[in-house]
């Protein structure tokens, strides 16, 4: 394990749901881009929805900073997640949406509008502004949800496939918005991918979660290049 | 893997757990007065044996032949296509929201002594039909639930997979085989809950029996309930029918609580069906012969109502305006008492599995109105004259008797909401009245219009309450109708009739196409 300080610790713990059990115990240190891979139906998206508040744990507890977030709510927590769908207001025009990541009561300074308006041009989408996402290409309302993202300026980017549907070409664009973004604000992500592609890409360490257990980040380009036989059946 | 149903983000439960129990207690403290109040020493007369048959009896006649009837013509709207279907379909929900009382003079003009119905037979040199009594009231309720029936069904046999309908011509099944196979186990499934439904509403019909009924012979619990009030001012014998209807109509909704099935008043009835079987002539003949059928009888009462209401614009005395003005005030507090309800118990009820709240709800479904009254009627008595609360007693009431309707269509929604969008709401820590303000109201508008317009219309055109609290001096619009049929001014009455029906549709109008103006999917 590489980088600064430890941030984020998931201290022992365990998430239960029905027959499903997945225990964690791992720091995540500060400024790292770590990819969360592994089968489907093994645990990721409930893992980062324990990590972001959504999923109540077990047992064990979550520390940022040393200080314990367990039962902090999820709007409260140092992190901007983003899921697989419904990452926008379909009844919220694009600008609106950003706004939320200011203010939870959309009561806007003029400050927070200029913020807006740089964050929209920021990602290509200053003449959106006023236009409901629906109106939008798929592309462009990753855009607009990462945009709010950017305003948010949490130290935790957590993102949940939120790509997916996207094709490789324009999957490729949002990762290096992100890529760009945790630069320059100096925050870490936590990302689920599917694609090794992805993680060659943008990530510096690899959380793997198979058999019931999410594994402490270990290197990228290590994990890759000599996986382990569970991560090698994985990749193929 | 990841149960979406428990990590769903709630809004506060404490508002939802108020207006729950302002409800609850509303509707007990009137069961109470009235349990207090009735006079058991004295047990039930012979005419008020009289009234639970005979409130049986036509609630039974009055379901069995609503539904049956709905059966052919659901199945003929189900399999037919032709220009102004989806016009019939929509038509078919306005009777739900119509005046029970504007309706009843439609009916009277079509059916009653003189008639267009007497009028052909007496051309013909047939004896004429009589509408007052078990037929009346009856023919009354068939008018008013055929229609819903109809809906219900047809809802049910929309549900039937295309594919079902595309495999049995691909077997080249006959109508009666198509029938067995598939349209028969479905009915066996709608029917009882269509049947329940109709029947618990006609349980407790009291503006249907007040102008068709009456007499010894024809008078439902409701009705002898007013009547002992009214007339006798007896108000422990009106207490013990209170307590009679409680447990009549409470009983069997409770029961058929599970039956009823999920109100759909929504779109989406207007979609047919492509069909391959049911094409020979004859079953088209009869398709055209119930379609056709059931229109003129939904239609030839309205048309009656505007008609004589046109003719009987000019006879409006200045009273009958008053009363229009109560009533939209009337209406509008229903609305308004309405929300405050109906939004905290549906943010409380949707999270969470089915289960009490969801009750609570029902309960004004199964505590009659006249009980209600009654209840209230006795505890306010010795405080203050009722006949000062009567206009704010009644906007109360109809919005207890709306809630029901107006949760089962704002919780799906919200349900729906909650789920999509709940935990990006969570993870923006949006709580409270900004969650409301910018998630919750405006993905519940088109809903919470359409509940609005069908609560302001109930209320608008509901005749039950008011007429126990009433004074000469003030009335609602369908009282003040009321009164002007009972001392035979029936040319007011119609014009009455007609600025009635024009309020309640309004209302219903205004609110529903204002929730879905502006609507973003």
């Amino acid at each position: 394990m590489q980088g600064g300080a430890p941030v984020l610790t998931l201290d022992r713990v365990t998430i239960e749901q029905g027959d499903f059990r997945l225990e964690a115990d791992l720091t995540v240190a500060s400024g790292r881009k770590v990819a969360v891979i592994g089968p489907s139906g093994a645990g990721k998206s409930t893992l980062l929805g324990a990590i972001c508040g959504f999923v109540p744990l077990a047992s064990g507890r979550i520390l940022w900073d040393g200080g314990d977030i367990t039962r902090t709510a999820p709007g409260r927590r140092p992190m901007a997640m983003l899921f697989q769908d419904n990452n926008l207001f379909p009844h919220l025009s694009v600008a609106q949406n950003v706004g939320l990541g200011l203010r939870p009561d959309l009561r806007l300074s003029p400050a927070d509008r200029d913020r807006i308006a740089l964050a929209l041009d920021r990602v290509g989408l200053a003449q959106y502004a006023g236009t409901k996402p629906g109106k939008l290409s798929g592309g462009q309302q990753s855009r607009a949800a990462l945009a709010r993202v950017s305003v948010q300026a949490r130290p935790l980017i957590v993102l949940d496939e939120p790509f997916a549907a996207l094709g490789p070409a324009l999957r490729r664009d949002m990762l290096e918005l992100v890529r760009d973004l945790t630069a320059e604000q100096g925050a870490s992500l936590l990302m689920v991918t599917h694609t090794p592609d992805d993680v060659r890409l943008i990530a510096d360490d690899v959380i793997f979660v198979d058999g019931g257990r999410a594994h402490a980040p270990q290197p990228a380009a290590d994990l890759l290049d000599n996986p382990p036989p569970a991560l090698r059946a994985y990749l193929g | 893997m990841a149960d979406r149903a428990v990590a769903i983000i709630a809004p506060r439960a404490w508002p939802g757990g108020l207006a729950a129990a302002a409800v609850a207690a509303l509707i007990l403290s009137a069961l109470a007065a009235v349990v207090w109040r009735a006079d058991a020493s004295r047990g039930l007369g012979a005419g008020d044996w009289s009234a639970i048959r005979f409130t049986v009896v036509q609630a039974t006649w009055s379901a069995v032949l609503s539904v049956g009837l709905a059966v052919p013509v659901a199945r003929a709207l189900a399999r037919r296509r032709f220009a102004g279907r989806a016009l019939l379909v929509t038509l078919l929900g306005a009777p739900f929201i119509l005046p029970v009382i504007a309706a009843v003079l439609g009916l009277l003009a079509v059916f009653g002594r003189a008639g267009w119905v007497n009028l052909g037979l007496d051309a013909l040199g047939a004896p004429p039909v009589s509408i007052y009594g078990l037929h009346g009231v009856v023919l009354a309720h068939v008018f008013f639930n055929l229609p819903l029936a109809t809906r219900l069904l047809l809802q049910a046999w929309q549900s039937i997979p295309v594919e079902r309908f595309r495999l049995a011509a691909q077997l080249d099944l006959g109508p009666r085989m198509v029938f067995r196979t598939l349209e028969w186990p479905l009915l066996m499934q709608a029917v009882p809950g269509a049947l329940a439904l109709v029947f618990v509403i006609c349980l407790t019909s009291f503006a249907v029996a007040l102008t068709l009924g009456g007499g010894p012979r024809a008078t439902t619990i409701e009705l002898a309930i007013y009547q002992a009030f009214r007339f006798d001012f007896d108000l422990g014998r009106a207490a013990v029918l209170s307590v009679v209807q409680l447990v009549l109509a409470g009983g069997v909704a409770v029961l058929a609580l599970w039956f009823i099935p999920p109100i759909s008043f929504g779109t989406g009835l207007d979609r047919p069906l492509t069909r391959w079987d049911a094409r020979g002539g004859g079953q088209r003949g009869l398709d055209a012969v119930w379609i056709l059928l059931a229109t003129v009888f939904l239609l030839l009462p309205l048309v009656a109502v505007l008609g004589a209401g046109l003719a009987g614009l000019n006879d409006v005395p200045a009273s009958v305006w008053r009363a229009a003005a109560a009533s939209i005030g009337v209406a509008l507090s229903s609305v308004a008492v309405m929300g405050v309800l109906a939004l905290p118990m549906a943010a409380l009820i949707a999270p969470r599995r089915r289960g009490g709240i969801e009750a609570v709800g029902l309960l004004g479904l199964s505590a009659s109105p006249l009980m209600i009254g009654t209840g209230w009627f006795i505890l306010i008595n010795p405080v203050a004259n009722p006949a000062a609360l009567a206009l704010p007693v009644t906007a109360l009431v109809n919005a207890l008797m709306a809630l029901p309707f107006v949760l089962r269509i704002l919780v799906p929604r919200l349900r729906d909401t909650l789920l999509q969008y709940g935990r990006l709401g969570a993870a923006l820590d949006m709580r409270g009245w900004a969650l409301w303000r910018w998630v919750l109201l405006p993905r519940l508008r088109p809903q919470l219009g359409f509940a609005a317009g069908l609560t302001g219309a109930l209320s608008m055109g509901d005749l039950g309450v008011i007429a126990l609290f009433a004074d000469p001096e003030r009335a609602t619009l369908p009282l003040q109708m009321y009164r002007l049929m009972g001392a035979y001014r029936m040319e007011a009455a119609a014009g009455a009739a007609l600025i009635l029906l024009v309020l309640a549709l309004g209302v219903f109008w205004v609110f529903d196409a204002g929730g879905r103006a502006g609507a973003d999917t």
